[in-house]
Parts: C-alpha cells; structure tokens; sequence
C-alpha cells in the first residue's frame, strides 16, 4: 500500500514538470493545427472567410492537374535538394570529423558563421548573383566574353564561335527550378552536415581498420561499414533537409520567379490573394500527410 | 622459401617530433609464437600496426614472407589483425564478422559457410552464426574476433594485447587456449602484450622493448633468466639491483665492492675492468636465507620486514645503508619452515650463476 502515494506523487511531479511545454504545445500547437484541419473541410465565403458547411471538395480539388503538377515539382525539387545535399554534406562532414580533435569545433564553427544571418537576407543574396544582371552574368557576358573574343579572333577554331555566341547572352539562372534547388541546398546544408557530422565523430575508426586488415579496400570498407554505421546521421540529416525544403516558401518566392512555384507559394496564395482558407487549409495539410508518410517510410528503411 | 615469416630491418616511425619505433630490427621465424613486449608507450604496438600496414615506416625495411611490404596498404598484406577492442562490426552477425574477410577475396558462397562454420568450431563457439556481437560476453566477443582473423589463413596472425579487457580469471584461461590453437594451426603470432607473465607463459621467443627500441630478444628462459641489461631485469618479475665497483678480477669470478662496503662474488660472464660501475640483478626467489652462515661466501643482514602473500612469504633484508634486498621464500605451509622475525640477523645466501653483473 505503501507503493500507491510514491507512485502518485512521481506522476504528479512529472505533470508538473511537462505542464509548461505540454500548455505551449496545446494552445500555440494542437488548437491551431486542428482549426487548419477544420477549416479544410470548410467553404469560402463568398467575401473571404469560412462557411461551415462540411465538404471534401478542397481535397478533390487538390487532385486538379494543375495542382498536381505543382505537388509533382515541389516533391521532385525537395528530393533533388535533399540529394545534393547528402552529396555535399556528407564529405564535408567526413573531412571535419577526420580531423584532429582540436580543430573540428573551429571548423564546424565556420560552417555555421553564414547562417547567423537572416535567411531572408541570404536567399535575397543569391538572386543578387544569379539574376540576369547579376554577379555570374556580369563575369560570364563581360570579362569571360571579351576574353574568347581576344582568343577567337587569334586563333579561329569553330569552338570558340558557339562560346562566343553563347557569352554574348546572360545566362537564365533566376526563375528557374535550379535556382530553387541552389537556394535550398545552401539554405539547408548545415541541416545536412551536423548530423552526418555526428555520426562520422562517433564512428570506431578501428572498425575501418578491421575492414582493411580483412582485404576491404578503400571504397569497400567506406560501403560495408562506414557507410551503415553512419546511416543514422545521413537519415536524420535527410529528413531535417527534405521537410523544410518540401514546405519552401520563402525561397521560391524569391529565386524562383513568376513561373517556379512550389506548393508553399500555391498555400501562400490561398491564404493571401485569393482568400480560399479552406483550400489551402487542405493543401496544408496533404503536405503534412505527404512529409509524415515520407519520414516513416525513411525510417523504415534506415532501420533495415 | 623465406626463412623468416617477418623481418623488419632498421625501421623506425616518427610522428613529428615523437619517435614511436627506433631503428628496430626483427626477425620472426615461421610459426612461431612471437612477443612484442613493453611498458605503455614503448613502441610494441606502433611496431605491430606497423607490420600491419596501417602506419608506414619513416625509415627501414618490413618483409612479409620474403616479401618487402614497402606502402603496400594493409588489404594486400598476407597478415590478420585481432584489436585490442576487438572491432567487430556491431552491424553485422557473428556469421557476417567471420565471413567478412573471405567475402572481399571473392571465395565462393558454399566454401565461405564451410569455412566459416570451422573457424567458430575452432574457437569454441558454434551455433552463436546469428546472434550481434553486443549480445556476447566479453571472452565470446575475443573468440569471434580470432575466428574472424584465423578463418582467412594468414601467414601471420597479428595480436594487439587481446586479452587486455578480459578479467583474470579467463584471461588465463584464453592464454593457454591462444596458444594451444596456435600450435594446432601452425600460424606465426606475433603477440603486443605489456603483461610480462603473459608474455613469458605463452611465447616461444619475446623482443623486451622501451622507448621504441628492442633490448633484448630470446626465449622466455633467456629472458629471464640472463637479462642483458637492468631495464629488461627489473621489467620482467621482481629483481634486487646492487650498485657497486669492480674490486678485483678473477679467471671465472669478479668480485664487487657494494656500496663501498659489501663484497660480492659474481660469475663473469661479461667483460668488465676492475673500477667499472657495475650492478648485480639478483631474483628474490633465488636468494635463501639461514640463522647461520652455510657457506663463506654468505652475506649478513638484518630482516626489516615480514610480509606474509600467501604462496610465500617476503622478507626485506637490510644489506647496507643503502640496500635493502627483497627475497621470496616459498611457504610450505609447515611448522618446519624457519620464520625470522624483524630485528633477526640473517645469512643470505645464492648460488653463483644467480646473481648477474650488468653494466650501464
């Protein structure tokens, strides 16, 4: 009998402990998700606003080509993000984590540094690079141009005609998916290289010894064992990447032009312009749908 | 057709400034059973990674069967490395472990099982194929990781203090094993321990190293018994270090003044000239003592302490001002035994071949 009140005051105390975050999470988190969910099944009024009358018609709606297509192109570029980003990352992270122990914290320091400025500010910097005007342009129709000029009137050779030709025009880097994806994998590698980062730090370096010793060459033992041991690094690394960049906004909206958009920019719209809550509470929450049933099944596969 | 399963010929290894491994030159003869032996730090497992390929030489020469190693890297070196952690891949099976090596030579599936299953055979551990290695004990995880050498046939087997984590009990247990299945597969082992009876109860031959050099090598006996300097004596169980001068010397014997006090009598078995700084080794376990002098040559002195270990029991015996000899006697267990007492005067006493004169 002695047991009960112990038991009972534990629990109470760990009520009192959770209560903050467990207040937080319902008022600012779960009541606001659930009235995004409401509303999806809601209708526009006809002067904004919601009509509660109870439809599915905002998911059906959903599955217009139009929609579809843009769904198709946030998932591939999302996709292609996090790709690009494990290809990157994930050899930056093996080169700081295989340094001497004094200089990794001074390393994965500066991998930080550009990212204590504002996003917005970032994302705004490479639409200064990539416009027509801008930094790769200037370099690429300027100097790089005059230069093939000077080599093509030296030495007439048919290569140096189409290059010439081809410098004579910026190049078409902003507003495009590309320019998305650059945005993306530079706004997110850090996401990327922390985790593999960490797993690559823990990882037994005599297991890649063992595999040596037991005739694994160089890329074998990187499959055979760094490869899976650090698996759980590259799989928290990939979904902290692909769910943000399958959720961007602010990104498209300012490297990807009039035509780009991704299904942030489509949710944006609903909310901001054309003043459909319901149907953009329901893209919402196909996307939520979408990143949960991706993040499972990413895990599935992680964990064999 | 090589003579020796490994040679290494003046090889040194410095890291910056460090030198791990000083001019150090080895031979180790076919299937024998070889120690790398030394305190922390002395070089003995830089030498075995080394051999291993996973450090290359600064200066010097490592054959392999003959074969110069040069920056052969280790995955075409014809030796297997047991660590001293184990390493097992915590990510595959025992089965995957042991069958790792054979894979990446490409031996066909049917011989792998084979093989696989007679290497756990041997080191007693069959029917463990699919359990994780964090699912086995410690002494299980040190088979698993010699199977998983063993079953590729090296020439050499290569052991970094593999029986370091293991409590004493079955690390007794596992050195008379390691040896046994030594024997039995005819491998050469060349053995990294800084445990000096591990060393002398399992090896045919052992290299004593400090600071990266080689002292001494020889059989266990040899070591033991007719250490060349004092680092290897004192190293390698208990031993007494008189300090003294060459007195005088005789066809067989020198004789040296201890302390300015003591004379004692020493085979001459190496070459010294009378005024020499010299120190004489001499074993606890060699030294006997008596309540009266058994023989001229028999040294006084005065019993301090009576220490009581259980097989024996030690005495410290002051022999001068400054020394202070420590002898074992074995204890019986009888009444026969004769017991000194602190105050007792004592006569030491050794036979002749006991006592070594070493210089430096």
């Amino acid at each position: 009998m002695a047991e009960r009140p112990r038991a009972r005051r534990e629990t109470v105390r760990l009520l009192f402990l959770i209560a903050p975050s467990l207040f937080w999470l319902l008022v600012f988190f779960l009541f606001p998700l659930l009235l995004v969910f409401a509303i999806s099944f809601g209708q526009r009024g006809t002067y904004g606003g919601v009509r509660w009358d109870l439809t599915l018609e905002n998911y059906v709606r959903f599955f217009d080509p139009l929609y579809l297509r843009i769904f198709g192109r946030t998932f591939s570029i999302a996709l292609t993000t996090t790709f690009l980003c494990l290809l990157i990352g994930y050899p930056l992270a093996y080169f700081i984590a295989t340094r001497p122990a004094r200089w990794r914290n001074g390393l994965v320091l500066l991998l930080m540094i550009p990212f204590w400025t504002n996003f917005l500010i970032r994302t705004y910097a490479w639409l200064l690079i990539l416009r027509d005007q801008g930094v790769i342009n200037t370099f690429w129709t300027g100097p790089l141009h005059e230069f093939l000029v000077q080599i093509a009137t030296a030495l007439p050779l048919p290569l140096w005609e189409i290059l010439l030709r081809a410098t004579s025009q910026p190049l078409h880097l902003f507003g495009t998916d590309g320019a998305i994806i650059v945005g993306l994998v530079y706004g997110w590698l850090p996401d990327m290289v922390l985790p593999c980062y960490a797993a690559i730090e823990r990882l037994d370096f005599s297991l890649v010894e063992a595999a040596q010793d037991l005739y694994a060459n160089r890329f074998r033992s990187f499959t055979r064992v760094i490869l899976p041991l650090t698996m759980p690094g590259i799989i928290a690394g990939s979904i902290l990447v692909f769910i943000p960049s399958l959720g961007a906004y602010v990104t498209p909206d300012l490297l990807g032009g009039a035509k780009s958009i991704m299904l942030g920019n489509v949710i944006y719209s609903q909310f901001m312009s054309a003043r459909d809550y319901p149907f953009g509470s329901a893209i919402s929450f196909v996307l939520m749908a979408v990143m949960l049933v991706g993040t499972l099944v990413y895990f599935r596969m992680g964990a064999e | 057709m090589a003579e020796y399963a490994i040679e290494l010929r003046n090889v040194s290894k410095h890291f910056g400034p460090v030198v791990a491994v000083d001019h150090v030159t080895l031979s180790i003869r076919d299937g024998e059973f070889f120690s790398l032996l030394g305190p922390s730090g002395c070089g003995k497992t830089t030498t075995l990674r080394l051999i291993a390929g996973f450090e290359l030489p600064t200066g010097g020469e490592i054959y392999i069967g003959g074969q110069l190693q040069g920056e052969t890297p280790p995955y075409r070196r014809p030796v297997n490395t047991v660590f001293q952690n184990y390493a097992l891949f915590p990510h595959m099976t025992v089965y995957e472990n042991v069958a790792f090596g054979l894979e990446m030579r490409r031996v066909p599936k049917d011989e792998i099982q084979r093989r696989v299953r007679e290497a756990l055979e041997m080191v007693r551990l069959p029917g463990m194929e699919n359990r994780r290695p964090n699912q086995l004990s410690g002494g299980q995880q040190q088979r698993v990781a010699l199977a998983r050498a063993l079953v590729n046939r090296p020439k050499v087997l290569l052991l970094d203090e593999p029986l370091g984590a293991l409590d004493l009990k079955l690390r007794k247990a596992m050195q008379l094993e390691l040896k046994a299945l030594q024997e039995r597969v005819g491998i050469t082992f060349v053995y990294v321990t800084h445990d000096q009876e591990e060393a002398l109860t399992m090896s045919d031959r052992i290299a004593v190293m400090n600071e990266g050099r080689v002292l001494q090598v020889g059989t266990p006996e040899e070591i033991y018994e007719r250490p060349t300097c004092r680092f290897v004596a004192d190293f390698i169980g208990e031993t007494n270090f008189l300090s003294g001068r060459v007195k005088e010397r005789r066809p067989k014997e020198v004789v040296v003044l201890v302390d300015g006090s003591v004379e004692v009598l020493v085979a001459a078995d190496r070459e010294v000239g009378v005024g020499d700084e010299v120190t004489i080794a001499i074993r606890p376990e060699r030294i006997s003592l008596h309540a009266k002098p058994p023989d001229p040559r028999a040294l006084p002195g005065r019993v301090e302490e009576r220490i009581y270990v259980g097989t024996d029991i030690r005495y410290l015996v002051r022999l001068t001002e400054q020394t202070v000899l420590s002898v074992r006697q074995q204890n019986p267990g009888t009444d026969a035994m004769i017991r000194f007492s602190p105050g007792d005067t004592v006569y030491l006493h050794w036979r002749l071949p006991s006592a070594r004169l070493l210089t430096e």
